[in-house]
């Protein structure tokens, strides 16, 4: 052992560290490291604890650098940390960048199996060495063991060092691998190897740690695309059509797997004597790319069926064309956008919030759409479920822009729930009787106060038979090429999107007394933004704050910028893509919104809000 | 410009079917086409085929793409729903309609552009699916509506207008189909309405996509000499071998059987498609054999036109996903939400 200990002091400050840390682990992917990541991760949220878990990790299945960040933080703030007490370097290949991002005072824990090199170490770093790959060649003998349970005997390792509960971790392992009793007891076996180790040749614990709170007791533990997933089938959807992309993917499955589960139903058999069988009151179709994927929601939306898609950015371009035809022709679709780095094939699987604007004005010829942006699964789900109505009572396509930060990474977020008196808003639709009530149907006459006007679907009464067309179409949905008549529709569509503001998750907004600069942002970036604002408070600028749920905006977005005389736009792109259409569709001037971006590919920190916000004032002032 | 509509002269004489429906009941709004235009032909099959079958019009629901064949759903049934679509899509808007309400009756209207070059893939993907239509090919070898552009089924040496010959090889849908999958293929000619109105009731009555390629000539484009889609390179080259014949299923009952599998078929809904003649040895349910039937004839400059392919016993992409008998897009809300305590107990896996 050429560890050596620093001697533990009870200090306030190392009290503080209770609860209050962030721990990086270094590992190279395909090697099983996620399950024993999040094993940690929760685990410390069934002690009741607010955490965190961000995998940052390559478009690649085996091989290259992974990491799994995990941030524990009493008071709730999880968004992404940069300073790591605890680096757990299993990546030889990144040892080196690894080592340089411990905190001072910090801790690295590595495979001592191997010898480190001397030159990569840290006078004010604290080495752990476990030897990891040394207990696990011993006490394992298939080769595929013994790399996979490296990763429990580390993640034995730190329970002892960060005091997680055993039996809380014993349970985990139980469920998990419940059906494979060898693989249990591999786990348990690997987990307790770590554990002891760590006992024996540490000073456990560290003096950050965990100790049991009472604050997830009322949530739960839930990555974005399932909820999204979870949202849709709540919502009604019956007919999917997708094609698979990072970082949407999982949507998508998820769907899949909860309507295996949720949506098949036992029929009677007809004939005496033959087995009854299932139906499935959905249809996923796999498609060929996104175009057809979107086509498919259009069709079935146009027929009347409740229709989505999940994609990311690349998908949106392809869709692009469709989406005007679903614009002009006034068909509902509900869209998923799980954002990830752009342009082009760009960072697969790294986040971002590039595609606001190819998304609020996505396709050629004037149009705009209905955007929602949740910040985090929670939201996921409940905007999933708001989408849909919104889609079919606007008769347009809705964007959920999501990222991979909510899509991928588990969140600890309230409970979802249900009113079971939910009645979905299905919009405008003529039935047979309706239809009988009426002298003539025409598509896109009679608009009511949101500028709708009432639809008919496939297999109705022939009196409210049209030939939808997204070539030019008058008010009756007849062709036209006359300028008046053509002008009729498009203005009122422009209305229609206008109305829209009212119908759109409201934003969210914080006032603060005395507050003269004012936050607005976005999805993901909620949680460094709030734990930014507190920091800027101790640092005695108070900020209020603005997060934009919708768009068409609702008025308050504008009073809010022009309220302020330092109004800051905090976003993940490189544009500054939300300050450019609040100030296209507000009018409010753009140079009254300061732009603070973050568009590296890695979820946003409440450092770099309160870098930027700082560096702004004090250059003004 | 408005489309223009077609007077409606009631007129006693016009014969009914069994909804006591005349013909002028499936017509639709007056065609905009060139006069002559092929695609008018197959219009007019289209609304004797309906009503030949006596389909209430509220159950048939017409799509297309982009282009001068795409136009053509509006002339024809007016009481049904239609979806001019954009171009090479169609194919994908129909799946997605499909799958909602498989309970109409789709019939998709395309032409060689829509659906050999932009929409390929789509129309590849609609065949390996099995979507339940009736998918027209309206194929004239050349781009109308941008004036006379060679499409990707245009033949090697054929003659555009100006005389330059077409250097790349074509396209053939019905090649296309028998590497896709598809469950049912034919070929015929828009001025043979004889052949074209069983092809299309076959068509109707076939659980799955089912194909047809109409060569409908453009007659402001592609009717000259040194054409190989014109009127009369047509009359003189195509070959009618394998002639069939449909019966609807009540009639079905009364007729006898033949017992030659390759002379008749039996479709899903009871309804019989018999071959009045066939080539001998050609079987249209043996895929290599209507392969080397159309490569032979083909070499020797002939169009063979008749049901060239057809399974069948198929399943359509309903059956392969075991969806309820009724549309999906009237299964109640009810039936489709879980409720509050599943919700409860699900969010269990998640603590």
């Amino acid at each position: 052992m050429t560890t050596t200990l620093p001697q533990r002091h009870e200090s306030e400050a190392a009290n503080s560290k209770v609860n209050n840390f962030a721990l990086k682990l270094a590992n190279v992917n395909g090697t099983g490291s996620a399950s024993a990541n999040s094993l940690l991760m929760q685990a410390i949220f069934r002690m009741g604890i607010p955490v965190s878990g961000k995998n940052l990790f390559p478009s690649n299945i085996q091989g290259l650098p992974t990491w799994y960040e995990i941030r524990v933080n009493k008071s709730g703030y999880t968004a992404r940390a940069l300073d790591y007490d605890l680096m757990v370097a299993m990546n030889s290949q990144t040892y080196a960048d690894d080592i340089a991002e411990v905190a001072s005072g910090g801790y690295l824990l590595y495979d001592s199996s191997w010898p480190l090199d001397t030159e990569l170490m840290r006078e004010d770093v604290t080495f752990l060495g476990v030897p990891l790959a040394k207990m696990c060649l011993e006490n394992f003998s298939s080769s595929r063991e013994r790399v996979l349970m490296k990763n429990v005997a580390y993640a034995g390792a730190l329970v002892g060092l960060l005091d997680l509960d055993l039996d809380v971790i014993a349970t985990l392992l139980t469920e998990s691998y419940s059906r494979n009793e060898k693989l249990l007891a591999s786990n348990q076996k690997a987990l307790r190897l770590g554990y002891d180790f760590a006992k024996e040749n540490f000073s456990c614990p560290l003096e950050f740690h965990v100790a049991p709170m009472n604050e997830t007791a009322h949530s739960i533990l839930i990555d974005g695309n399932t909820a999204s997933a979870l949202g849709c089938l709540y919502a009604g959807a019956t007919v999917a059509g997708w094609y698979p992309i990072t970082p949407a993917t999982a949507l998508m499955d998820n769907f899949t797997a909860l309507c295996a589960k949720y949506r098949r139903e036992p029929v009677d058999s007809v004939v005496a004597g033959a087995p009854d069988s299932i139906q499935n009151n959905y249809l996923i179709l796999q498609a060929e790319d996104e175009i057809a994927a979107i086509g498919m929601v259009l069709g079935a939306s146009w027929s009347g069926a409740r229709s989505f898609t999940s994609t990311s950015g690349p998908g949106i371009s392809l869709m692009s064309e469709l989406l005007g035809l679903a614009y002009y022709t006034e068909i509902p679709a509900v869209i998923f956008d799980v954002q990830r780095t752009g342009p082009s094939t760009g960072m697969p699987t790294r986040t971002q919030q590039a595609d606001i604007l190819l998304c609020a004005y996505a396709s050629h010829g004037d149009t705009k759409h209905i955007l929602l942006f949740p910040a985090n699964p929670h939201e996921c789900f409940e905007f999933a479920v708001a989408s849909f109505d919104l889609a079919e009572h606007y008769q347009t396509p809705v964007f959920v822009l999501s990222d991979l930060d909510i899509g991928m990474n588990d969140w600890v977020v309230p409970e979802l729930t249900w009113d079971d008196h939910f009645v979905p808003d299905r919009g405008r639709v003529l039935d047979d009787k309706d239809l009988s009530e009426i002298a003539e149907f025409f598509r896109y006459a009679n608009a009511d106060d949101d500028f709708v006007a009432a639809r008919t679907v496939p297999g109705s009464a022939e009196k409210g038979a049209y030939f939808i067309r997204g070539s030019g179409h008058d008010k009756f949905g007849k062709y036209t090429e006359a300028p008046a008549e053509y002008q009729e529709v498009v203005d009122r569509l422009k209305k229609k999107h206008a109305a829209a503001a009212h119908s759109v998750p409201a934003p969210i907004e914080i006032r603060r007394p005395g507050a003269t600069v004012g936050i607005i942002t976005l999805g993901s970036c909620d949680l460094a933004v709030r734990e930014a604002i507190d920091e800027l408070s101790a640092l005695g600028i108070e900020a209020d704050f603005l997060r934009v749920c919708g768009f068409p905006f609702a008025p308050s977005v504008r009073e809010f910028v022009e309220s302020h005389e330092h109004c800051f736009v905090v976003e993940q792109n490189r544009d500054g893509q939300l300050r450019s259409l609040i100030s296209l569709e507000t009018e409010v001037d753009i140079n009254q919104m300061h732009p603070v971006l973050h568009y590296g590919g890695f979820p946003l920190s409440a450092v770099q809000v309160v870098t930027a916000v700082t560096e702004k004032l004090e250059i003004r002032s | 410009m408005s489309s223009p509509t077609k007077p409606l002269i009631p007129l006693a004489i016009l014969p009914k079917n069994d909804l006591g429906l005349t013909v002028r009941d499936y017509e639709g709004a007056m065609s905009t086409l060139c006069a002559g235009c092929g695609h008018d032909s197959v219009t007019a099959a289209i609304t004797q085929m309906f009503f030949e079958l006596s389909m209430p019009p509220r159950d048939i629901a017409k799509l297309s793409g982009i282009g001068c064949s795409s136009k053509t759903p509006t002339y024809f049934v007016r009481g049904a729903h239609g979806f001019n679509s954009a171009h090479g899509r169609m194919a994908t808007i129909a799946t997605g309609a499909n799958a909602a309400n498989r309970e109409l009756t789709y019939i998709g209207i395309s032409g060689d552009g829509d659906s050999l070059s932009i929409g390929i893939g789509h129309l590849s993907h609609l065949m390996r699916r099995n979507v339940n239509m009736v998918y027209v090919l309206e194929n004239n070898g050349v781009y109308g509506l941008t004036k006379g552009q060679f499409s990707a089924s245009a033949d090697i040496g054929s003659r555009s207008k100006r005389g330059v010959p077409n250097v790349v090889a074509p396209i053939d849908p019905i090649m296309l189909g028998l590497s896709m999958g598809a469950t049912f293929l034919a070929r015929s000619f828009s001025g043979d309405k004889e052949q074209l109105i069983p092809l299309l009731k076959a068509a109707v009555a076939h659980k799955g996509m089912a194909l047809i390629d109409v060569i409908s000539p453009c007659v402001t484009f592609n009717d000259h000499e040194g054409s190989t889609k014109s009127y009369r390179f047509m009359r003189e080259h195509e070959v009618k071998e394998i002639e069939t014949d449909f019966v609807p299923w009540q009639q079905e009952i009364s007729m006898p059987h033949v017992k030659d599998d390759a002379r008749e078929v039996i479709m899903h809904d009871g309804s019989a498609v018999r071959f009045r003649s066939v080539p001998d040895g050609y079987d249209p349910h043996d895929r290599q054999k209507v392969e080397e039937y159309i490569r032979e004839r083909h070499d020797r400059g002939e169009i063979a036109t008749g049901l060239l392919y057809v399974n069948e016993n198929s399943s359509d992409v309903h059956e392969m996903n075991n969806t309820p008998e009724i549309a999906l897009s009237k299964v109640p809300f009810s039936k489709l939400c879980p409720g509050s305590s599943a919700l409860a107990k699900l969010q269990e896996d998640f603590r």
